[in-house]
């Protein structure tokens, strides 16, 4: 089983060279910290920044330079400032090649719920309708299971959407998974000491399993 | 010789801003907000807003000093999770909110500002978002309308800003303050140095002075940091 710094390191081995990445809030954000030396890529925060640099040291602190999750940060050689506007046209005119972010819910058809919680939760959907919208490429990074052990891969989302037919590949403690066009969650990976078994029992919605499934390598 | 649209200070440059009008609010989080302009908000004591900005400040800081007065009737924002009061107005039913996509939000704002009576996106479709709005499908894939918005006054913070109107903003400050800036019936900027025209670089402009109606130095600029979050 995968921690979550595990989860995001074999994330990373997802990121092409040379592409433009936008990482959202929680496990994706830990992302950055294992990309490969030589893969090069340029992480987009939607509050109008390309280049995001590493968190600052103490005395670099400015608050008027924060990503998307309000935490401050710092520009890399070769970054850009732009307003929210662009940021959004940018994502929707398709420069953005890779979207990693949370989720409540996957169904086996790549929708995705990670906004709401009806009469629980009311925190909105930030910048998440549009990249899941419009991004070429999503990875999902979550939990295989809630809280309460309710499997997070389902036939169909109980929460409301954020997108439709958005997901293409989830990254959990347990497994890697692909979301297949036609539908149906396809196991591609297995991590470190868990089982098939144990993956059918954690996914509620179509499992489909073909061969020898691999563990994951972390090299 | 140039226009001039300096006014002395927030109070005045709100002075005819009254209960029950639409304004939007510049900055992502507590990044870019016109904190001198929602001091003298406060301050006023104007009521029955609808407020239309990407967050809703925090308990004790930016919007959520005019959600502790009860001053909001109506938010349209993207993300509200900082804030436990505008929680607890939401889910009693005290405040009326409209949560909308982060692009939307600036694509209306873009839309008002380039004398567009609205725009198409893909956000929110098959969602609840898009419940009531007209799909339309464009080379295979569904977009929703969005119209632009109408606000009477747009309230955003500069970093630098001249007596003619022009606007130039630091770092991720940006934010929402461009669109907004060119949204507003009326707009107000606030920034954290006034200059005369001349002084500033017409290369480096993010908003030009046409645009802006009212504009001051504000002081004592907090920029409080809501994650702060550091390197070894």
């Amino acid at each position: 089983m995968l921690d979550k710094e595990a989860i995001a390191k074999r994330i990373a081995k997802e990121i092409q060279h040379n592409s433009y990445v936008n990482l959202g809030i929680g496990i994706p954000t830990l992302v950055a910290n294992y990309i490969p030396k030589n893969i090069a890529v340029c992480f987009q925060s939607e509050n109008g920044l390309l280049g995001m640099g590493p968190f600052p040291k103490e005395a670099d602190v400015d608050a008027d330079l924060i990503n998307a999750g309000k935490q401050t940060i710092t520009m890399l050689p070769g970054a850009a400032l732009f307003d929210s506007a662009m940021s959004f046209g940018m994502i929707h005119a398709q420069k953005i090649d890779l979207t990693i972010l949370g989720a409540m819910e996957v169904s086996e058809n790549g929708d995705i719920a990670n906004w709401k919680i009806p009469g629980k939760m009311v925190k909105g959907m930030g910048g998440a309708m549009d990249l899941v919208a419009s991004a070429k490429n999503i990875i999902v990074a979550m939990q295989h299971v809630n809280k309460n052990g309710e499997s997070k891969l389902l036939t169909n989302c109980t929460l409301p959407l954020t997108g439709i037919r958005c997901v293409k590949k989830i990254v959990t403690e347990l497994a890697v998974l692909a979301v297949l066009p036609e539908g149906g969650f396809k196991l591609l990976e297995r991590a470190p000491g868990v089982s098939v078994e144990d993956i059918k029992k954690a996914t509620l919605g179509k499992l489909i399993i073909e061969g020898e499934i691999p563990e994951m390598a972390f090299d | 010789m140039m226009i001039n649209k300096q006014v002395k200070n927030a109070e005045a440059a709100i002075d005819d801003l009254n209960d029950g009008q639409t304004i939007m609010l510049g900055g992502f989080g507590l990044c870019g907000i016109p904190e001198n302009c929602i001091a003298a908000l406060v301050k006023k004591g104007v009521n029955n807003l609808t407020c239309i900005s990407n967050n809703a400040g925090v308990d004790d800081f930016g919007i959520g000093l005019m959600l502790h007065q009860k001053q909001v009737k109506k938010m349209i924002a993207s993300y509200v999770g900082e804030n436990a009061e505008f929680e607890r107005q939401l889910l009693s039913g005290e405040l009326d909110v409209e949560l909308i996509p982060q692009g939307t939000l600036a694509f209306r704002c873009m839309a008002a500002g380039y004398g567009m009576p609205a725009i198409y996106t893909p956000a929110g479709i098959g969602t609840e978002v898009a419940i009531g709005k007209e799909v339309r499908n464009f080379n295979g894939k569904d977009y929703l309308l969005e119209t632009a918005f109408n606000a009477d006054f747009a309230i955003v913070k500069a970093w630098k800003g001249d007596t003619a109107g022009n606007l130039i903003f630091k770092a991720t400050s940006r934010n929402f303050n461009t669109v907004m800036a060119m949204a507003g019936k009326i707009t107000i900027a606030e920034v954290e140095e006034l200059v005369e025209p001349g002084q500033l670089d017409p290369n480096q402009i993010h908003v030009p002075g046409v645009y802006i109606h009212r504009i001051f130095q504000g002081s004592h600029y907090e920029k409080r940091i809501e994650q702060k979050t550091v390197s070894k």
